[in-house]
């Protein structure tokens, strides 16, 4: 088992306009990616469970030519609104970090 | 005019005001570039800034970056172009740059032909447009209807690149363009001295946040240059590097989908783009289409006043306080209810939010954590009411309560909170939110957004 965290060179999170927030996972290794991406972990239902949101809430695509996996999925407050905790949308990356891939690499 | 074999373009920073190198751009300057600009805003910040008519970076440093750029634009006679200005794009925004770089021309002795081009909407021609079915509805938001566009502070439409082109035939060389779509402001020249649409859509993504592509990433330059089908990125200063991952990183920036961009005018699909590494700095980027759209469409941004609010900072290091963080947040708020209703506020007028940091301030309930307490607790207590005074009056009365409420086992009686700062509560000012989000397909790219000239 690997966890993201480790294998992953970029984990982050930002707006995608103000009602949306778009999470990006790049990898530096195109072997590591094709590995990851085989191991079938990250995909919609992944998202959906750590961000709470219904599947059909999420918007996810494989990027093979970046090495990249995309979901954007609905913010919980639009930005600036009442109660946001987050206007950038920048900090919503880590339920990410921890999640466990089953590939032993080295 | 044929079109030239290629054509480089230099972005100074992410956002006009966030800074970047002198040298950076001297740098960029020796490779003589075709155009200079920046972007000069973003929704990213929230809906308050275009609400207010204020700008989110400073006066001061918005004036160092500007100054920078058309003393470079002026001595090599190129045009300089800045988007989405004063942070928003609408109207008081773009009055106060077009004011600073009046200002800087005078203290520089500069003079040059100027072009503000216009985005805050007609909102009779808008609620005809609603009338006509000519709007759709972005991000699952409501149909536009002529009540929203009445009730809003302000709308502005997001530009192409026509009236940014139509600016420099006229002969502008310093453009100011109000809301623009990010890559509107690089698109428009490069397209216009004959370049292909996809790389100069490409190009503007690239170019629309500076040396964001780059790593270490920072604000900072950022060279941009078209040949044929594909484009070359590199960062002007030496300490920085484009490599394929910091340019495949960038190029997921704040979109919801990484292969289908879609512009005013058309979609740019990027599914089949190559990342290939042409130095150990410089990035080669190819295989991206430019699909013309059937019907033209401009995006509109448009917020509406929510309210007005005030906040408190405090945290507590009492653990045993800490242990029973909820109850006692559930009490205080049915005592501010009580409270505030005694001095004639009833509760179903205002709302109050608590975010405790140290547990789930960052993610609220999307937080998963569920670890062991920490040693100290932070809040930041928000209250939203119909006017700033009632804010104030309940938020007072929460401070009191927060500082001063019993609970079970209390040892620390002469107050639960720590406040690091007198005054301890803050008017935040009118709450603003986003309310037009939404598409509009205008009769031809030019009639959102009128072009005035002058000469500086």
């Amino acid at each position: 088992m690997a966890l993201l965290r480790d294998i992953a060179q970029i984990i982050k999170s930002k707006n995608a306009g103000p009602f949306m927030l778009t999470i990006d996972v790049l990898f530096e290794d195109a072997s590591i990616y094709r590995q990851v991406k085989a191991t079938g972990v990250l995909n919609a239902a992944l998202f959906a469970r750590l961000y709470n949101v219904a599947e059909a809430d999420v918007l996810f695509t494989p990027y093979d030519t970046a090495l990249a996996f995309k979901a954007t999925l609905p913010r919980l407050v639009p930005a600036g609104d009442f109660g946001d905790t987050d206007v950038y949308g920048a900090q919503q990356h880590a339920p990410l970090l921890d999640v466990e891939v089953p590939l032993n690499l080295r | 005019m044929s079109a030239p074999l290629s054509y480089t373009m230099l972005s100074t920073s992410g956002i006009l005001g966030y800074g970047f190198a002198e040298e950076s751009l001297r740098a960029g300057m020796t490779r003589n570039p075709s155009i200079i600009g920046c972007d000069g805003g973003s929704t990213d910040p929230g809906p308050y800034y275009l609400g207010a008519g204020k700008a989110f970076c400073s006066r001061l440093s918005i004036k160092r970056d500007l100054r920078l750029m058309l003393q470079a634009a002026v001595a090599a006679g190129i045009p300089c172009i800045i988007g989405t200005s004063g942070g928003a794009g609408g109207e008081p925004h773009l009055q106060d740059t077009a004011a600073l770089v009046r200002e800087i021309a005078r203290e520089e002795k500069l003079s040059f032909r100027m072009a503000l081009i216009h985005a805050e909407v007609d909102r009779a021609l808008l609620t005809r447009r609603v009338g006509e079915g000519r709007t759709r509805a972005l991000a699952k938001q409501p149909a536009l209807d002529a009540g929203t566009i009445e009730r809003a502070t302000r709308i502005v439409g997001m530009m192409g690149p026509e009236p940014i082109a139509r600016a420099l035939d006229q002969g502008a060389q310093v453009i100011l363009a109000g809301r623009s779509s990010d890559p509107a402001q690089w698109a428009a020249p490069a397209m216009r001295a004959g370049m292909q649409p996809a790389p100069s859509w490409y190009a503007g993504k690239m170019l629309e946040c500076g040396a964001e592509p780059t790593t270490p990433k920072e604000p900072d330059c950022l060279l941009v240059t078209i040949e044929g089908d594909h484009l070359y990125c590199e960062p002007p200063n030496p300490i920085r590097r484009c490599t394929p991952l910091s340019v495949a990183n960038f190029s997921l920036h704040e979109n919801s989908s990484p292969i289908h961009h879609v512009e005013p005018g058309g979609l740019l699909d990027t599914s089949d783009v190559l990342f290939e590494a042409v130095t150990d700095r410089v990035v080669r980027v190819s295989g991206m289409r430019w699909t013309p759209a059937e019907t033209y469409t401009v995006k509109l941004e448009g917020v509406e006043l929510a309210g007005y609010r005030a906040i408190t900072i405090c945290a507590t290091r009492d653990p045993v306080l800490i242990a029973q963080v909820d109850a006692y947040l559930a009490t205080h708020k049915a005592k501010v209810q009580a409270k505030a209703a005694a001095f004639g506020v009833p509760a179903e007028t205002w709302r109050m939010a608590v975010r405790t940091i140290g547990r789930d301030a960052v993610m609220g309930e999307r937080e998963l954590f569920r670890g062991p307490a920490p040693h100290e607790l932070g809040f930041v207590v928000e209250v939203l009411a119909e006017t700033q005074d009632v804010a104030n009056a309940v938020l007072a009365m929460a401070r009191t309560s927060l500082l001063h409420a019993d609970f079970e086992g209390r040892l620390c009686k002469e107050g639960n909170m720590a406040f690091p700062f007198s005054p301890s509560d803050i008017e935040l000012g009118a709450l603003y939110r986003f309310s037009v989000f939404h598409t509009v397909a205008p009769d031809d790219p030019y009639e959102m957004f009128p072009i005035e000239h002058e000469k500086v």
